[in-house]
């Protein structure tokens, strides 16, 4: 096993990349699933009235 | 007489075959046996791995060669595993299949801590690049954070990792120690007073349209961001859509019945192909173990600690312990921030929220995996 700064190096950047592109991905799901839920009530309430 | 000795030599000729590494590999077949019997623990895989363990490691063995012919377990291997990841990938649709993300829909916030639980994969990635793997051996072993079987195969599988088998075991073998593993973190991370914080649940009815159209948004969105993960994330949300859409009730049975069980069952055994003794029985794979354990706890750590910023800024508190839940050992991540919060105050009932968390933790560990492939297919 021997330690190697360099490739933790570009491993940080990997970490870097990766849990920012999984946050902006959560997000947007999270926004689209209030958007189906706001659509989804909409029509079922229409489809109530 | 002579004839005699030498036929009695002949039955005994392939004992001589016998190494060190092929009886500690029994022992260890029979240990995963034992675990999954005597103690329960994950015993559809680690019960056909043990097994399995055994098979691979008698010297000559048929499961892996028949003279010119690839033995089964090989040739399961080649088609399940090494040729495009099916077995993986078809388990996806059973346990998309068995999922209710009804939790998570009633409240999609619970998606933040799907997110921070997968902090573990990349913290175990860096250190393991640190000690001197190669990028693409560090981000397999990272992958074990992501606390799901599948991912852990599919993502090895892909980067042609040096280290499947300790992979899987390791993976495997957390997952099933979650009620242990995760327990200290929790309680080391939070105070009592976080800990008796009671959420209450308000059940909102989830409209059809959102249960249709989830796994269908879910999977185009991922797949632009990381086109690598629409296999994964495809296939779950494929099984997802089969149970919500109400017609295909036959069909979503079958997935979450005889599907998930049969793909289990051999998957198992298939995966052993990698525990051949001389390639398993390395210090890489006590430091693999290790870094494991290693995922498992930072990803717990990155949760809880999520749920504490956010009760900074949130009128409404939360219960810190839920983004505990946040990784995908579903469900028993959910039920066991359940029963820690029961702990503390009888009437807290945190299993619909630990479920959304756990549920949520299920597409983040995915939306990782594909995230990993698609970093490192641009390096």
């Amino acid at each position: 096993m021997n330690i190697d700064i360099a490739n933790f190096m570009l491993s940080l950047g990997i970490m870097g990349k990766g849990m920012l592109g999984i946050f902006i991905v959560t997000i947007i799901l999270i926004a689209s699933i209030y958007l189906l839920n706001f659509i989804g009530r909409k029509l079922s309430n229409k489809k109530d009235k | 007489m002579t004839s005699l000795i030498d036929s009695i030599s002949v039955l005994f000729e392939y004992f001589g075959a016998i190494e060190w590494y092929h009886i500690v590999m029994w022992v260890i077949g029979a240990l995963l046996i034992y675990l999954a019997i005597a103690k329960d623990m994950e015993p559809t895989l680690l019960l056909p791995m043990g097994f399995g363990a055994i098979l691979v490691n008698i010297p000559f063995s048929g499961v892996l060669t028949q003279g010119e012919a690839h033995g089964a377990i090989e040739v399961l291997f080649e088609f399940g595993l090494e040729y495009g990841e099916l077995f993986p990938l078809l388990l996806f649709i059973g346990i998309g299949a068995m999922i209710d993300f009804g939790p998570l829909l009633t409240n999609p916030k619970l998606m933040l801590f799907g997110a921070a639980a997968q902090f573990g994969i990349f913290m175990t990635l860096s250190l393991a690049a640190l000690f001197g793997y190669d990028i693409k051996d560090a981000a397999s072993i990272g992958i074990i954070g992501a606390a799901d079987g599948p991912t852990s195969i599919f993502v090895a599988q892909t980067l042609n990792s040096n280290f499947t088998s300790a992979i899987i075991v390791a993976a495997y073998s957390y997952m099933a120690l979650v009620p242990i593993v995760q327990p200290p973190v929790i309680r080391l991370m939070t105070t009592k007073k976080e800990r008796q914080i009671k959420m209450t649940y308000e059940g909102k009815e989830v409209p059809k349209l959102t249960r249709i159209c989830f796994p269908i948004v879910v999977t185009i969105i991922t797949g632009l961001f990381a086109p690598s993960a629409v296999a994964l994330v495809g296939f779950l949300m494929f099984g997802n859509l089969i149970r919500e859409c109400g017609v295909l009730d036959s069909l979503s049975e079958a997935a979450q019945n005889m599907l998930s069980k049969l793909i289990t069952l051999l998957l198992g055994i298939t995966v052993a192909f990698t525990m051949k003794g001389e390639q398993f029985l390395t210090v890489d794979t006590l430091i693999i173990l290790g870094l494991g354990l290693f995922a498992f706890i930072f990803d717990t750590a990155a949760g809880v600690l999520l749920g504490k910023i956010m009760n900074i800024f949130s009128k409404k508190k939360i219960n810190p312990m839920i983004g505990g839940a946040g990784i995908s050992a579903f469900p028993m991540s959910s039920r066991v921030v359940h029963k820690m919060g029961l702990k503390e105050d009888p009437q807290n009932f945190l299993l619909m929220h630990s479920a959304g968390a756990n549920v949520s933790g299920q597409i983040a560990s995915v939306i990782a995996g594909g995230l990993i492939l698609s970093i490192l297919s641009q390096m």
